[in-house]
């Protein structure tokens, strides 16, 4: 049942309550919060909603909902002839914030709806604050759904953990060694101090409900470090795999890289701009939309730069670097001119925004989430266009021997056209991941262009492999080391890392094996 | 060696090609006065900077309308030094040495102000700087409008540690790793402490510039906020890095009730790019907010949206107003009214007629320069972020304070005197 502000004020409620959330003080407005909360009336619900949209007004001493142009007086329930000039918002902070979603959440718990009711007790779990305890009580005796019930006690317990009865405290204490809510802990461990707890048997009880506790969130960090890992590592992957086809299996250092991944976030932005003019109603899927639009917008910028500039330079490793470098300039300037120096806004659709609870404490930000299972497709998609089609076997003859290739018919020129395009396109559908995360802008693919040699580098020239465990590896690594070393250090550590690497094992993870390694 | 050659050709050509595009070339013209406009339009710091370019332009339009500046019109050089800190000091050089211009408005972050001290120093140019710092700086040659940390960080903190705040009792220091976040969480270290905060309940973090994976920090915060005590985020993180930041954050639920995130760099222009549903109560301490309510706020908001238009810029039609845009707005005004003081545009005469100025500023206060430390008097202001992007302020001082360049809360700032020295 969701509750519409208009509708359902109908019942009076006390006036001079109703006027006290205009208060001036803080202190005066979570009095009334509280004493509206208290009548457990459905019209005081939507009261408060109201003053937590920011939707509730006062004019001339009368508190009002003012929704679309159409005020209700928020005591009666009268709806006004007009909107009145001198209307002001009723401003709250975030300790009243607090205040109202407690209160909101209370009178929910009698809510029909199992998921409201559960929403409700969820909300309360990490803050119910003492004053909710018969309320809580009161819940518990009616609450029949298991789910339900077992938050509720947790809030129940955090609600009493400061009664004045050690006994009702040690239970509280007690039950909490079932939460895994990091809220509870900090709570908790404020009791096992003797200033804080005089009772000996509850200090010891929170000393084992904290271990409890502990393990659970030990267990619940190390997932999500390992995901932050992955997420990184992911992102890696997809910002170099276009490059291990170019430079990896081709051999060109292509300094521009960073600037295709930045063709692929433009593409993006575009789409999003013409859905958002064309499409309102499809906005929620232009990523989808942006995917193949990106691919060949990069994996065209990326032809013509093969056929102007790189095709002259085969086989010349510096004059291609400075080229693909000045490459990489005028394609930033060319962004700059068309889109501007600033920062694009990219946002994510519904769809990828917030974030699902795996378990407790650890909640996966669904952009991210998403964005991994992409490098898997990626990935998927690489390796089948690289190995089980005529173009990928093509692709993989031409680089082996180019000579013995072209004698038995390959178009060689026309391969490595396609070849380049298709890195190129790649780097596009990675761009599309970072503009999810990023931000877009001209000077976006500057910092990626480093994290893409690294990976194909640690990877191992050639090997699709390599980079796919060089970047998951290295995600996981630089995301560990920032945990205890801090951003900073961390970049300095891992560059210092592959530089002994490199030495150590020049030919990176995996090394190709064959007769035509040299070449 | 031939290669290093190449290498150093390619750069200057690249380079000179990036600059000829953005370097207006304007016309000379023997009635005007030069004034320089020294912002980054590019790089990290593009987001922040880009504003406050048109909103010089925009004061420089509006002056040159009413007559200009002793009968003569201002003209504007216009310069992007790209957020490279060593480019802002060359191109200040070539301000006051070619383009030999009066003034020049500019800089955002202070290592920039920091490389461009000297240039300003030798050639004995004049700077307005339009942004909150870290103090412990007083320079002859320039003239700071934005806040001194007493007029941003220490209220902010003091207000967290309010009820009406959240009663933080543990604190996360998050920002860029440059000098003004490492010299601002030093000094609100030292004032934690003096308020008897101890050293375990501070975390100090720092994020290299334009670092967009916020990740590990959000888990870190988590962490720390779960070990018995309320705990806020003081951010002083600066430029794009920010936008990361936040999406971050709104992603990872974590809520400004449970946690809740000061900002000392981000205003309204930031958040253009963010969507603000899930940071609704999340804080940032400023001098000025665009949704304050008075006539010379509203004509601001209303000159710069024409001028967004007029313009075309991006988005012009949801453009907003900020702080350091204020501040900006402060210091172009009253440095015209400095000039028609001392009757010249000379830098020596000009700073002396600087003390004192007074200016209606669009925060609703007449704000006044100290007669003698280069900063302005102004007033504190604390907003929360609301959905629609804008802050509603929640706590505010009376009226203008004075600005504590030197802060007391770092030893030995006490000997230090309260005005340049020569």
């Amino acid at each position: 049942m969701i509750l519409m502000y208009a509708g359902v004020i109908n019942a009076a409620l006390d006036a001079s309550v109703v006027s006290r959330l205009a208060a001036e003080e803080s202190e005066d407005k979570i009095t009334a919060i509280k004493q509206l909360g208290q009548t457990a009336d459905p019209a005081a619900l939507a009261v408060l909603k109201a003053l937590n949209d920011d939707v509730l007004y006062v004019a001339g001493g009368r508190v009002l909902v003012i929704i679309d142009d159409k005020a209700t007086d928020a005591a009666t329930g009268a709806v006004l002839a007009a909107v009145p000039d001198d209307a002001e918002g009723i401003s709250i902070n975030n300790r009243i914030r607090a205040t109202l979603a407690n209160v909101i959440a209370g009178l929910r718990l009698f809510d029909a709806d199992r998921t409201v009711r559960l929403a409700a007790a969820v909300e309360l779990q990490g803050n119910a604050d003492p004053d909710a305890a018969p309320l809580l009580s009161r819940a518990l005796e009616k609450e029949s759904d298991p789910g339900v019930k077992a938050v509720l006690s947790l809030a129940y317990a955090q609600a009493t953990l400061g009664a004045n009865d050690p006994a009702v405290r040690l239970a509280a204490v007690k039950m909490l060694a079932e939460s895994s809510d990091p809220r509870h802990r900090s709570l908790l461990l404020s009791l096992t101090d003797a200033a804080n707890e005089p009772d000996g048997k509850v200090r010891a009880q929170a000393e084992l409900s904290l271990r409890a506790i502990n393990s659970r969130l030990q267990l619940s960090n190390m997932v999500g470090q390992v995901f932050t890992g992955l997420s990184l590592g992911s992102i890696l992957l997809l910002a170099a795999l276009g490059l291990a086809i170019t430079y990896g299996v081709m051999g060109v250092i292509n300094m521009a890289h960073g600037e295709l991944l930045m063709v692929g976030a433009y593409a993006t932005y575009g789409m999003q701009s013409i859905f958002r003019s064309k499409f309102p109603e499809l906005i929620d899927w232009y990523v989808v939309a942006a995917i193949p639009v990106a691919f060949c917008a990069a994996a065209l910028v990326g032809m013509i730069m093969e056929r102007t500039v790189i095709r002259w330079l085969y086989g010349r490793v510096l004059e291609t670097l400075l080229a693909t470098w000045g490459l990489s300039l005028i394609l930033i300037q060319a962004a700059r001119v068309l889109f501007g120096a600033q920062n694009v806004e990219v946002s994510n659709p519904t769809w990828m925004s917030g974030g699902f609870e795996l378990m407790a404490n650890v909640q996966l930000p669904l952009n991210r989430v998403v964005i991994i299972g992409f490098s898997f497709f990626v990935l998927a998609l690489v390796w089948v266009l690289m190995n089980k089609t005529r173009l990928g076997m093509f692709v993989r003859a031409v680089t082996q021997n180019r000579t013995m290739a072209g004698c038995v018919g390959v178009p060689t020129t026309r391969i490595d056209t396609l070849a380049f395009g298709l890195g190129a396109g790649i780097a596009g559908l990675g761009g599309v991941a970072l503009s999810q995360i990023s931000n877009v802008g001209p000077d976006m693919g500057q910092g990626y262009i480093v994290d893409s040699f690294m990976v194909v580098v640690l990877g191992g020239v050639g090997q699709l492999a390599g980079a796919v465990w060089a970047a998951l590896g290295l995600g996981i690594a630089i995301k560990f080391i920032e945990g205890w070393a801090g951003a900073v250090i961390a970049k300095i550590l891992v560059l210092v890392f592959i530089i002994i690497f490199i030495q150590k094992r020049p030919q990176g993870l995996f090394a190709l094996k064959g007769r035509f390694v040299d070449n | 060696m031939k290669t290093r050659r190449n290498f150093l050709k390619l750069t200057a050509l690249s380079s000179l090609m990036t600059l000829s595009g953005l370097v207006s070339l304007s016309a000379f013209a023997a009635d005007t006065i030069k004034v320089g406009i020294l912002h980054s339009l590019s790089g990290t710091m593009a987001i922040s900077e880009t504003a406050l370019k048109e909103t010089a332009l925009m004061t420089i339009d509006e002056i040159n309308k009413s007559g200009g500046v002793m009968g003569k019109k201002l003209e504007a050089v216009v310069v992007d030094p790209a957020s490279n800190w060593p480019l802002f000091a060359e191109k200040s050089r070539q301000l006051l040495t070619q383009d030999k211009v009066s003034v020049v408005f500019g800089c955002w972050t202070s290592v920039s102000r920091k490389s461009v001290n000297p240039v300003f120093k030798e050639l004995n140019g004049l700077l307005f700087y339009p942004v909150q710092y870290e103090g412990e700086e007083l320079e002859k040659n320039v003239f700071y409008t934005g806040a001194a940390p007493n007029q941003q960080a220490i209220p902010a903190v003091e207000y967290l540690m309010s009820k009406d705040g959240g009663s933080a009792k543990r604190f996360v220091l998050l920002g860029t790793d440059y000098v003004y976040p490492r010299t601002t969480n030093k000094i609100l270290r030292a004032f934690l402490k003096s308020k008897g905060v101890a050293d375990a309940d501070i975390m100090e973090d720092y994020t290299p510039f334009g670092h967009s994976d916020y990740q590990t920090i959000i888990a870190k915060i988590k962490k720390f906020a779960a070990e018995g005590k309320k705990t806020a985020v003081v951010s002083t993180i600066n430029g794009d890095s920010n936008v990361p930041f936040y999406k971050e954050l709104g992603n990872a639920g974590l809520k400004a009730t449970d946690v809740p995130v000061v900002a000392f760099s981000v205003g309204e222009e930031e958040l253009r790019g963010v969507d603000a549903k899930p940071l609704v109560g999340h804080l940032a301490a400023w001098n000025y907010f665009m949704s304050i309510k008075n006539p010379t706020n509203a004509k601001f908001i209303k000159m710069y949206q024409g001028w967004a238009k007029k313009q075309k810029l991006p988005n012009a039609d949801t453009v907003v107003t900020n702080d350091p845009m204020e501040a900006t707005y402060i210091g172009i005004h009253m440095w015209k009214q400095a000039v028609e003081k001392a009757k010249s545009t000379d830098v020596d005469k000009v700073i002396a007629a600087m003390g004192g100025q007074k200016f209606k500023a669009p925060s609703g206060f007449e704000i006044e320069m100290d007669a003698k430390n280069h900063h302005l008097h102004k007033p504190v202001l604390i907003g929360e972020i609301k959905a629609d992007g804008q802050f509603n302020v929640v706590w505010k001082t009376k009226g203008p304070i004075k600005a504590q360049p030197w802060s007391p809360y770092i030893t030995g700032n006490d000997k230090k005197k309260d005005e340049p020295q020569m």
